[in-house]
């Protein structure tokens, strides 16, 4: 048997049931690791002491119930500095709130402590979820766990990072623009961003309101799916969540109908990153699934769309924080001082770069140019997709046009902003998505993974991770 | 392109301040990120492009069971910088 801390989900949760070890050996070992590689990693902010009260009653529930204890009890997990867990500090990885304390706990983490699951600490971030690197945290970098002089990827690249170096069985992360799936990608793991309101953002500190999600990193596909069952649902706390069945039930087919649009894969993608994409729908083909071609041709455009939308609505988002009520507070001799230091100093690069750009695009002369045309242009994004889903099941891409790109490579805003070229669509439509490892291409002599991504029709969730075990099934 | 006073005033409408000597750097990235977003212009969509509506209605709550009187003001006050008591003290506005 591996190591406990390298189990997936599934492993852990089957091995506690027969009692090969217990729910505290599994919280040992799995949080000795984290503290061992977190120097060389710096994939927590913070790891949490062991809640002894939490494990006990993990391990009760497990001996008395049994195979209907839930899966994820007794499971150790990460969870983004987004996310708020009462009484712990949330800082999404910036100076402004450094020192924030969350006086609330998340509905995601809620459904998980009802589940049983624990807690192992908060993961390192983009500042504010922005970035596709983890290099904009305040606090520092975070490595991939394949080479260390690359990114994990981002925002949610400390999550990333734990669940690939087995510092974590799975982790939480959220979802704007690509910020599970690319860093998912990179790090050789499942990456899920489900359906815009199958998941409460109860809890979740805001980017893009209209775009974000919270999701899972995982192992496997299986693993993917528990913490997905576990974490979706309507609350009444979260306008924007949806029932179940809200769409149509789409039940899995045998064989799966993939679309491929072609067109926009014809430059930028890197060559052996094509090579495995290609290989593996060979693969698929092969199996019996059918291979379709389609066009997608505003998903061209879908990047601008989402720097459009997602500054916009970061800007509104993050105009709550002025030192007020909480979070960093720096004296000036006026009140516009006060704004003007707090904010200055809270922010960092990248993070006031989108507030300026959110600022320009709403502003009465431009909001025309950009805001309402960039809304125009997600309905008409959303309508495509909508009718390509007639004649497909899901629609497959690469994650990333690359592999783990080298610290501070990316050091113009354009070419970090690039990353998001396949993943933000799914934000900009609403629809689930979700990134697989699709084999490992050689870069300067290291093995880095890539990850294919598939896109579902809304609410169909369990056709994602059907596409996705297929991919997982396929040994070439 | 965007100038260089264009940047502050936008900085001012934020309440944020760029420092001086970070200007040119953003002046110039800002405008390579507004010459990619220009693209859209060239986006041949009709402004009235019917968007899609989730099949989402009544999304409010019912009314009821008000948290008592007092219960988070602890949480809530412990998180200001600044107070007098119970409650949050700043600048005089006028």
């Amino acid at each position: 048997m591996s190591n406990i801390n390298e189990l997936t989900i599934t492993e852990a949760a089957r091995a506690l049931r027969v009692h090969k070890f217990s729910v505290r050996e599994l919280w040992d070992a799995t949080a000795a690791i984290a503290i061992a590689k977190n120097k060389d990693i710096f994939a927590y902010l913070e790891l949490f002491d062991a809640n002894d009260v939490d494990i006990a009653s993990a391990q009760k529930r497990i001996d008395s119930e049994g195979d209907a204890a839930p899966l994820l009890c007794g499971i150790p997990l990460a969870v983004k500095d987004n996310i708020l867990i009462k009484g712990k500090i949330a800082s999404a990885a910036s100076k402004m709130l450094e020192n924030y304390r969350a006086s609330y706990t998340a509905t995601v983490i809620e459904k998980l402590q009802d589940a049983g699951a624990l807690f192992l600490g908060r993961t390192n971030m983009d500042e504010f979820a922005m970035g596709s690197s983890t290099e904009n945290s305040a606090f520092g970098t975070t490595r991939n766990p394949y080479d260390k002089e690359r990114v994990p990827g981002g925002s949610s690249g400390g999550s990333a990072a734990a669940v690939s170096a087995n510092m974590a069985i799975a982790a939480l992360g959220s979802d704007t623009g690509g910020s599970i799936r690319q860093p998912a990608s990179f790090c050789g793991l499942v990456g899920l961003k489900p359906t815009y309101g199958a998941v409460s953002r109860y809890g979740l500190i805001a980017l893009g309101s209209s775009l974000d999600q919270i999701g899972s990193l995982t192992k496997t596909v299986a693993g993917s799916q528990i913490l997905f069952n576990t974490i979706s649902g309507r609350d009444v706390r979260d306008a924007t969540t949806i029932p179940k069945e809200l769409y149509p039930f789409k039940k899995v087919p045998n064989k799966l109908r993939i679309g491929v649009p072609r067109a926009l894969l014809e430059k930028g993608v890197d060559a052996d990153v094509l090579a495995h994409f290609n290989e593996k729908l060979t693969a698929l083909d092969a199996a019996g699934h059918h291979i379709i071609d389609i066009n997608l041709p505003t998903s061209a455009y879908a990047l601008a769309v989402y720097y459009v939308i997602m500054p916009a609505e970061a800007s509104t988002n993050l105009s709550r924080l002025d030192g007020m009520r909480y979070g960093l507070a720096k004296c000036g001799e006026t009140l516009l001082d006060d704004y003007l230091k707090t904010r200055s100093q809270g922010f960092g690069p990248e993070v006031r770069r989108r507030i300026l750009l959110g600022t320009f695009v709403l502003s009465s002369g431009y909001i025309d140019a950009y805001y309402r045309k960039a809304h125009a242009a997600r309905a008409v994004l959303a309508n495509e997709y909508l009718a390509a889903f007639k004649q497909t099941d899901v629609i497959a891409v690469p994650t990333s046009p690359s592999s783990a790109f080298r610290r501070g490579e990316r050091n113009d805003p354009i070419s970090m902003y690039l990353e998001d070229l396949f993943t933000a669509p799914a934000n900009i439509t609403g629809m689930p998505a979700l990134s697989v490892p699709m084999g490992m291409v050689d870069r300067d002599g290291t093995k880095l993974p890539v990850g294919m991504h598939f896109t579902a029709p809304y609410q169909a969730e369990n056709v994602l991770f059907a596409a996705g075990m297929a991919i997982e099934n396929i040994h070439v | 392109m965007i100038t260089i006073d264009d940047v502050k005033h936008l900085a001012s409408l934020a309440r944020l301040s760029v420092p001086e000597a970070e200007l040119d750097t953003f002046v110039k990235e800002f405008d390579g990120i507004l010459e990619y977003i220009g693209q859209l212009e060239k986006l041949p969509i009709f402004m009235d492009s019917t968007p899609v509506v989730p099949p989402l209605h009544n999304v409010f709550r019912e009314d009821g069971e008000p948290t008592p009187v007092g219960t988070n003001t602890k949480t809530i006050t412990s998180a200001f910088p600044h107070k007098k008591g119970k409650l949050l003290s700043v600048k005089k506005i006028l």
